[in-house]
């Protein structure tokens, strides 16, 4: 049988050098897209159609698997690339803040509501428990929890756990409150998996803590001064704790009730929703970190610890579900 | 044409269908790109790559510090403690979320192992899926590790056993999938698929064109693009036993003896160029001789 050029092989050498071309700016480009020039930059989607019909020739013509192997994972790269995202990470942020997050949020309005609701209902239940019978407070809360803060405290020593100032790791405090608090956030989300129940559970047993520890204060007469303590940086770390546990509600409510969409892709939605309210979270719980860690110590004064915690709400309200003008 | 009336085949297989970790996705040009899905083993190798790196990062950086604070004496006490526990907590939750947000979207681990991380119906990959995803690891290693390091033993006997079998549901959840999914992909609506870096070999067929080595017509009728695909393989190995044996079978096949100074790795280089070229224009008229038991 004569030796005849195949044909696979003449197709093999007329194409290579884009190819290479092409594998060899993908190689810079996922470095980053400052790595090429305007002119690399514009070719690479030609040279990415060029090689996806060099695959599709191969797969027609061509026996040589290695080389069909070679073009799958170069068009695969290549596609990644160029239908990947495009926005730069700034833009991205930018986006978060202005609508990804307060629209999800106000998506999710319901849910915070049932959270909000739950956790009213463990302060209820644990503020009517304790008082009728103080015991109930340590079923409540544990003796690390407590911190010397129980029925038996003098209310002097209680009033001084609300304006014992600073000892010198205010900001050391805040950034653990932050990491703590964001830890337990997340684990509240990701438990919402588990059809909602471990997710109302820990809102609800967070209101609990809050109800025991609330009585306790009153019982003393501390009331006022505890409200302004829990206020200034409670007023955010609940709201925060509430959206976390509203984004756990819609994973495992639509686990169950998928609705019209298959299963599957009802969850992709509902968690990539989650998703970003649990950014926010973590954002805002940073922020409530520093009111507590830093704000809380310092400013001794009730009245403004009212103000500021008041202040924050309102503009957390406001930023979430006042109504903006749609996007042109 | 030949299928019609295709006499009887010894053993007539079913026609090829995807291998099983292989799926769709038709890019807009209209092309499929058949991605292959990520082994569970190439996923835990990537794991353990990953968490040895982030055991690596953590124990480094709390040396770093600790010798700081020592350099740094008492009143630089708090904003070292502070650098430690920020570092530590993003470590944790964004050291999985830093790395797939760039273009590659894979950890060290993955790029090593060859995987990426892609949605399931080819768009974008965005920030809301990749938090998802690596959020759930919350609940699917944090929560485990938790558990059995403290809360195991304060819970007894029964609570342990039952908060084994929760966290075991989430383990092993990907194993109980057709797609491999983690908790994390089932709910960012991701999949991990095999992205390796693949440089191109030489063709085979580019050798010296006119080795000496002739085939009739009826010699390279003998086998199908399984067969060749084979011998590619064998080739492009260069393992010497192998080759040794696989040129005996073929000589056997063809009833060929082995004539002198002709090496097996020329004789299954020249059949290899021979063989190819045939089934090359056979599929250029439409027919792609799948076996050596498909008839032509």
């Amino acid at each position: 049988m004569a030796e005849l050029t195949l044909k696979s092989r003449r197709f093999r050498e007329e194409r290579e050098g884009q190819w290479r071309k092409l594998e060899e700016l993908l190689a810079r480009a996922e470095k980053g897209t400052s790595q090429l020039s305007d002119d690399e930059l514009i070719s690479l989607p030609v040279l990415y159609r060029e090689a996806l019909s060099s695959l599709s020739v191969a797969r027609a013509i061509s026996l040589d698997q290695s080389l069909i192997a070679y073009l799958e994972t170069l068009c695969t790269r290549a596609y990644f690339f160029v239908y990947g995202t495009r926005t730069t990470l700034i833009e991205r942020i930018q986006a978060f803040f202005r609508e990804d997050w307060p629209n999800a949020a106000r998506d999710l309005w319901r849910e915070t509501v049932i959270s909000v609701v739950l956790t009213a209902l463990g302060v209820a239940v644990a503020y009517a428990l304790t008082a009728s019978d103080t015991s109930w407070f340590y079923s409540f809360i544990g003796p690390a929890m407590a911190q010397g803060r129980e029925p038996t405290a003098t209310t002097a020593d209680l009033r001084a756990t609300l304006f014992g100032g600073s000892d010198g790791f205010l900001t050391v405090f805040a950034t653990f409150l932050f990491t703590h608090n964001a830890q337990i956030a997340l684990l509240a989300f990701a438990l919402g998996f588990a059809f909602c129940l471990p997710s109302a559970f820990l809102v609800f047993y967070n209101g609990l803590m809050l109800g025991a520890f609330i009585e306790l204060f009153v019982s003393h007469g501390l009331g006022i001064e505890f409200g302004g303590w829990l206020f200034i940086h409670g007023t955010t770390e609940l709201f925060a704790v509430a959206l976390a546990g509203a984004a756990g509600f819609r994973l495992g409510w639509t686990l169950a009730f998928p609705g019209a969409q298959s299963r599957v892709d009802a969850m992709s939605e509902a968690g990539k929703k989650a998703a970003i309210i649990m950014t926010g979270v973590v954002a805002m719980l940073g922020v409530a970190g520093i009111l507590e860690g830093i704000g809380r110590q310092l400013i001794s004064d009730t009245v403004v610890r009212y103000a500021i915690g008041g202040a924050a709400i309102v503009l957390w309200c406001t930023y979430f579900y006042l109504p903006r003008e749609p996007k042109a | 044409m030949s299928s019609a009336e295709a006499p009887v085949r010894r053993s007539a297989p079913a026609p090829p269908a995807l291998p099983e970790r292989v799926r769709e996705l038709v890019t807009p040009e209209g092309i499929d790109l058949k991605l292959r899905l990520a082994e569970m083993s190439e996923r835990a190798t990537a794991f353990f790559i990953d968490i040895a790196i982030m055991i690596g990062i953590l124990v480094g950086g709390t040396l770093i510090v600790f010798l700081m604070a020592l350099a740094a004496g008492r009143r630089s006490f708090e904003a070292i403690a502070i650098i430690w526990l920020l570092g530590s907590f993003f470590l944790r939750n964004f050291y999985f979320m830093a790395f797939e947000l760039t273009p590659r979207a894979a950890t060290p681990g993955k790029r090593a192992v060859g995987l990426r991380v892609a949605t399931r119906n080819g768009g974008p990959l965005g920030f809301d899926a990749i938090f998802a995803r690596n959020a759930m690891r919350e609940l699917e290693l944090f929560l485990p590790l938790s558990f059995l390091s403290v809360y195991g033993r304060e819970a007894g006997g029964w609570g342990a056993l039952a908060g084994l079998v929760w966290c075991a549901v989430f383990v092993f959840f990907p194993l109980f999938n057709r797609d491999r999914l983690r908790v994390g992909d089932f709910i960012a609506g991701t999949w991990v698929i095999r992205a390796p870096k693949r440089s191109l070999e030489l063709d085979l067929a580019a050798g010296e064109a006119d080795s000496g080595i002739q085939f009739t017509r009826a010699e390279v009728d003998v086998y199908g693009v399984k067969e060749l695909s084979v011998l590619e393989d064998v080739l492009r190995r260069k393992d010497p036993p192998t080759i040794e044996a696989v040129a005996a079978r073929i000589r056997a096949k063809l009833h060929r003896a082995r004539p002198r100074g002709e090496t097996d790795l020329q004789f299954l280089e020249a059949y290899y160029r021979a063989l190819r070229a045939r089934l090359e224009s056979r599929m250029l008229f439409g027919h792609r001789r799948r076996d050596k038991f498909d008839q032509p």
